[in-house]
């Protein structure tokens, strides 16, 4: 029963490429008229490869009988096993396409027929999206019958009824077929997850061998038990978009806590990526050079009143560089980092004002701002200004207002603009108006780079966040207080290292912590103390909460290592 | 490429020109009505616009100018995005009022700067104060060199304010504006403008009954955004005086952005100004494509370079291969002869434009009164059908030639005659003979005349017939009769005139409508890139990125990363993996799954010399890949972390897009 590699390659390819079709269905479809049409769209390619598999081992067709034989032995396994629980596993799995209306039905069909192992297989079928309007056997004899008829029926309409599931149960079963089985959860990636608990009821704790490909590599296996556990708890397996409508969601439970490995940190990480080599450098230097033979033409675009942005893959960030210091050298230029974190507008504007035009104080707004701008660069138009936006999309600078300035502010004919953008939905932040202001060139850069700068200032998951920052403000903006404060602050972030076992420490009771800080001669009146805490509040050191009952809880918002060594410092400061 | 720059400023100029002529209509009836203002009734103009929107600014700025110049020294322009209070709305009218006051009458600077300054009682009183003290000023204080300017206004020039953007006012601003000044109406000559982009019904949803009572509304409509791009194009492309051309496919680009995205004819000639940079940046002949009294000077100037760059052109090659082989020769090594043949060959060139253009024109009052339009109700489609290939072999020229053929006799007459106006109008110097031709038809047409009449009764006569017969067998036969004889019959004379009429154009527009790819050195004046364009003014930025990850081998020329069908090539970079196998899941992903994957992916893709000392060191680092390829995704807005779960992400996009 072992296939020749070839099939099974080309099968691989097939069904990748069958995968964005599908989706796409999906995503079109509204829920109601989906379900049959990804039902096809699944079943179709299931089909191809039925047949192939038919093609190639046409003589097989008594194997084929084989299969079913311990198909049909392996459902009945699934079906006694659920029994306790009411519903059962083996519909909730097979099923999974079904509306829950429809489901409720088959469970109640499924429990009627659940006596025995052959009747389980009648719901199954029916299941089928043309429904085949089998009354439920209960001779195992026809059932053999039927399949089989229906096999023949799959290689002559090329419209399957038989559910693909049927199919891979089939080969899961087999013991001999396990590499199958495993190479047809690898491959059929647009459902991993089915795939996952589908081997999972079969094979539950089978290791993974080596792949014969692993190009496209099946998720990790030591999860799967749990992932049945999860099964048995939701009866609504549902779809991946019926997933989306519901807030179900499913996924194993596994947390990066429980790997091994520790978390990086955002300076071992920045190491370690230096040490991994960059991969296909001579491509990217070569993409790159194809884009830097366009800054003259940037240059003469730019004074001719157009915008440039950038978009595409890969970090923009050196390449505006690079034609920042070979062609802006002489010239007035203002490098704006639109994905470091607390950029704003303002920041922008008063970069302009104070240091390109001179001018010292301050606006009301940056309206009033930008008309100072608009109306200086007017008057003199002797001033030019080269502006460079890394990441125009970023965070802090795609709220509409943001933008609104900005473009105004290119719309200058003094003013000349080249900016990058990153995000997929970029392109959505600007109206008419706003384009017609930008007036944008766009030009198509990818570069493959890696977003070094870019991504370093995100929080992301996976990096720990490292709190060296975090504590440095921390000493930073306590230093500049009175002892008292700082008594203040000690004293609430003791107490909260001492509660850190406990994870729902909801802070401390103002009342409480007043009493402390009087017992500690640190403030004389309630007044006082909320007066300090006002002053916490206002430098983001601590968080107030109102509890359910009313009471007001203090809380640190810094982790508890940051905490210990801030209280480690101070002491060693004290 | 400093004349590129004149050519640009050209550009405006006309554009400005045209929308200012557009409005001043509206500025005579304004005037007009704005002296019957009613009792308690603020004269309200609704002025719609239409969808383009980013063309509105101009047209307003238009009108303004306009406005202050024959009308009144006040106007203040109102954008909804400064005005989200009625605070607000004054204060912005306030200043603008008083701006433009000092604007216009320097004397009363200190005064004005004074109001000014108390910013902070911005109200309706104070405007009027202000209103009066101005109004005031000028009666008295004017000499007589002032009173010519304000003569040139009213007595009491009204206040006008206008409203870019209507819809996007808050309804409750606009209702307290209009409330408050309609109280004040009598002080202060106040006449709104609103500025509307969708339909004059917007009003009427925005403004509740007891409001819009308060407005006299009148409603203007401007001309659509498509007249506006045919004036443009009638002014820059179907002129022999501009030497700048678009290609065809350059056309259809542009009018495809125009027609499906905007209807901006601002972006349009933005458009048009990116091909001519592009040309000139990119053709290094492009020196040549100016007026042909300058082409000449140039081409004398040519240096050897861009000779040889004359020889490397297709079509001058093409050109070459036809002469004689003693021509070929000095053609291919003599500057100077080279440099003679260009300048024939560009006066050539400048001559088909001319002759090209008034044959479009001939050409389009022919087609553009045919029933179906086969070849375009507008001239530019005729014109792009023309660039495209030649356009007699096309289907729709020989159906819109059939149904020419049908025309009636006044139609054809007419038609005619604006041939003959437009040629005569047209320089070109090889159209008299044609133009005689012409006139000969319609004198031919008008010696039938009589003839006609006569036949006319001869048909009658035969009507008359079989009016008579009345029965049914009988009727069936002679009509059958009828058709035969007309069939077989001679054709009248007028059919006979009016098929020479038509063959004539047709032959008219084969020798003059030659597409311009065939012309010798077309590369010069005419820019094709549409790619570039359409790259530069129309981008994908999400498909960019779609290839980029999907397929890294479209901008990475390297074999390893070649794969077949949209498969995950091992090899490819590390986003691009970690991209496919979040394809993979639902609307959460478990990081930890993902990270499993990622590393059996990529410990699969590199030589399997794993040994156990060194595994440790390659999964940090794979995990130190990872993470960066996952804060990629997130950056690129794929992902976004997820508090449903712990070690979750959510993804953003659905399915393979």
């Amino acid at each position: 029963m072992s296939w020749p590699e070839g099939t099974r390659s080309s099968r691989r390819s097939l069904q990748v490429k069958f995968v964005p079709d599908e989706e796409v269905l999906k995503h079109i479809a509204d829920d109601a008229g989906i379900k049959v049409r990804k039902d096809k769209a699944q079943l179709s390619v299931s089909v191809k490869r039925f047949v192939k598999k038919l093609e190639n081992i046409s003589d097989n067709e008594a194997q084929e009988i084989l299969e079913e034989k311990n198909y049909i032995a392996a459902l009945g396994i699934c079906a006694e096993d659920p029994m306790g629980n009411g519903s059962n596993i083996s519909g909730g799995e097979v099923y999974s396409f079904q509306t829950p209306k429809r489901s409720s039905k088959m469970a109640e069909l499924a429990s009627e027929l659940a006596q025995t192992p052959e009747q389980n297989v009648a719901p199954d079928h029916s299941k089928c999206p043309e429904k085949m309007a089998k009354p439920p056997q209960s001779n195992s004899n026809f059932m053999w019958a039927e399949i089989v008829w229906k096999c023949s029926l799959i290689l002559k309409e090329f419209v399957s009824t038989t559910p693909y599931r049927l199919r891979k149960r089939l080969a899961a079963s087999d013991p001999c077929l396990e590499s199958e089985s495993e190479y047809s959860a690898s491959c059929s990636e647009e459902e991993d997850e089915k795939d996952q608990k589908e081997v999972s009821t079969v094979l539950p704790d089978q290791k993974t061998p080596a792949k014969t490909k692993a190009a496209s590599t099946p998720p990790p296996r030591n999860n799967l038990a749990k992932k049945k556990k999860d099964e048995k708890m939701s009866n609504l397996v549902e779809e991946y978009f019926e997933a989306h409508s519901s807030s179900k969601v499913l996924t194993s439970d596994r947390t990066l806590q429980k790997l091994r490995k520790r978390r990086l940190d955002q300076q071992t990480l920045h190491d370690l990526l230096k040490r991994a080599p960059l991969a296909y450098a001579a491509e990217i230097k070569d993409l790159n050079q194809q884009h830097e033979s366009l800054f003259s033409k940037w240059m003469l675009q730019l004074h001719l009143g157009f915008n440039i942005v950038l978009y595409g893959l890969g970090s923009k960030r050196d390449l505006l560089e690079k034609f920042r210091t070979s062609l802006l050298q002489d010239s007035v230029h203002l490098v704006v980092n639109g994905y470091f974190p607390s950029i704003t507008v303002r920041s922008i504007l008063n970069s302009i004002t104070e240091e390109v035009l001179d001018h010292i104080g301050t606006f009301r707004s940056p309206l009033d701002q930008l008309e100072f701008i608009i109306k200086r660069f007017k008057e003199d138009s002797s001033l030019e200004l080269y502006v460079l936006i890394h990441n125009l999309d970023s965070q802090m600078l795609r709220g509409e207002r943001s933008q609104q300035i900005l473009a105004q502010l290119s719309s200058l004919p003094s003013i000349y603009l080249i900016a990058s953008i990153d995000h997929i939905n970029a392109p959505l932040m600007w109206d008419q108006a706003k384009l017609s202001l930008y007036n944008w060139l766009w030009y198509e850069t990818t570069t493959f780079s890696p977003y070094v700068e870019e991504t370093s200032y995100e929080n992301s998951l996976l990096v720990q966040q490292s709190g060296s920052l975090a504590l440095s403000s921390l000493m930073h903006v306590l230093r500049s207080l009175t002892l008292n404060a700082r008594g203040i602050f000690r004293l609430l972030a003791q107490h909260q290292l001492e509660k850190k076992d406990n994870p729902s420490y909801p802070g401390l009771p103002f009342q409480d912590f007043y009493q402390q800080c009087r017992e500690a001669f640190l403030v004389n009146s309630d007044l006082t103390l909320r007066a300090q805490l006002t002053e916490f509040r206002d430098h983001k050191l601590i968080r107030t909460k109102r509890g359910a009952d009313g009471v007001e809880y203090l809380l640190i918002p810094v982790d508890d290592s940051t905490l210990t060594d801030f209280l480690e410092k101070e002491d060693e400061d004290v | 490429q400093q004349i590129q720059e004149d050519l640009n400023k050209q550009l405006l100029d006309n554009l400005v020109s045209f929308l200012s002529q557009s409005h001043s209509e509206f500025q005579e009836k304004t005037t007009e009505w704005t002296c019957r203002m009613k009792f308690r009734e603020i004269p309200t103009a609704a002025l719609v616009l239409g969808v383009n929107v980013t063309d509105h600014d101009l047209t307003f700025r238009g009108l303004s100018d306009v406005l202050q110049e024959n009308i009144t020294p006040y106007i203040a322009l109102l954008e909804a995005k400064d005005c989200p209070g009625i605070k607000n709305l004054m204060q912005k009218l306030m200043g603008q009022l008083m701006n433009c006051d000092i604007d216009v009458d320097t004397l009363e600077d200190e005064d004005c700067v004074q109001v000014s300054q108390n910013k902070i009682r911005c109200s309706m009183s104070s405007l009027i104060n202000w209103y009066e003290s101005v109004t005031k000023k000028t009666d008295s204080e004017t000499p007589s060199k002032k009173r010519n300017s304000s003569s040139r206004h009213w007595q009491s020039p009204p206040v006008v304010v206008i409203f870019k953007d209507m819809e996007s006012f808050t309804t409750k601003v606009l209702q307290d504006f209009i409330v408050i000044s309609s109280q004040h109406i009598h002080e202060l000559p106040l006449v709104l403008i609103f500025g509307i982009a969708t339909s004059p019904m917007i009003i009427h949803r925005l403004l509740p009954h007891s409001v819009s009572s308060l407005l006299c509304i009148e409603l203007f409509q401007s001309l659509s955004c498509k007249e506006h791009l045919s004036t443009i194009i009638d002014k820059l492309l179907l002129t022999s005086q501009f030497p700048f051309k678009l290609g065809e496919k350059v056309l259809q680009v542009l009018f495809n952005i125009f027609l499906y995205h905007d209807f901006s004819v601002q972006n349009f000639i933005k458009g048009f100004q990116l091909c001519i940079v592009e040309h000139f940046y990119s053709q290094p002949l492009s020196v040549l494509c100016c007026q042909l009294v300058d082409a000449k000077k140039r081409v004398n100037f040519l240096s050897h370079d861009q000779c040889e760059n004359i020889r490397r052109l297709p079509s001058f090659r093409r050109y070459v291969e036809k002469q004689e082989s003693e021509k070929q020769i000095a053609l291919l090594t003599t500057d100077s002869f080279l440099k003679e043949e260009t300048e024939k060959l560009l006066e050539d060139l400048h001559v088909y434009h001319e002759n090209y253009v008034s044959v479009l024109r001939c050409l389009h009052v022919f087609t553009s009164s045919l029933p179906k339009y086969p070849l375009g109700k507008q001239i530019r489609e005729l014109h792009c059908a023309c660039l495209e290939n030649q356009v007699w072999e096309t289907e729709e020229y020989e159906s819109s030639l059939q149904l020419a053929r049908m025309l009636n006799k006044t139609d054809l007459v007419t038609m005619l005659q604006q041939c003959v106006e437009i040629l005569l109008s047209s320089s070109g110097k090889e159209f008299d003979k044609t133009v005689e031709k012409l006139k000969e038809f319609l004198t031919q047409f008008q010696n039938l005349e009589a003839e006609a009449s006569q036949e006319r009764d001869v048909s009658v006569s035969s009507q008359k017939e079989l009016q008579k017969k009345t029965d049914l067998y009988h009727l069936q036969k002679t009509l059958l009769e009828l058709k035969e004889s007309r069939r077989s019959k001679k054709l009248t004379k007028f059919e006979m005139l009016r098929f020479e009429v038509i063959d004539y154009i047709d032959s008219l527009v084969r020798t003059y409508l030659v597409p311009a790819d065939n012309r010798t050195l077309h590369e010069v004046v005419y820019f094709n890139a549409a790619a570039v364009l359409r790259g530069h003014l129309n981008a994908a930025p999400r498909t960019a990125l779609h290839t980029a990850l999907n397929n890294p081998h479209w901008y990475l020329k390297n074999q390893a990363l070649k794969c077949d069908g949209g498969g995950i090539s091992n090899k490819a970079p590390d986003i691009c993996i970690v991209y496919k196998l979040h394809l993979e899941c639902g609307r959460l992903i478990n990081l930890v799954d993902w990270l499993e994957a990622f590393s059996t992916v990529v410990m699969a893709g590199e030589e399997p010399n794993a040994d156990a000392a060194s595994s440790d060191q390659v999964d940090d680092i794979i995990h130190a890949r990872f993470i960066r390829a996952v804060s990629e995704l997130e950056l690129l807005g794929f992902i976004k972390p997820s508090k449903q779960k712990t070690d979750h992400v959510a993804r953003l996009t659905w399915g393979g897009c």
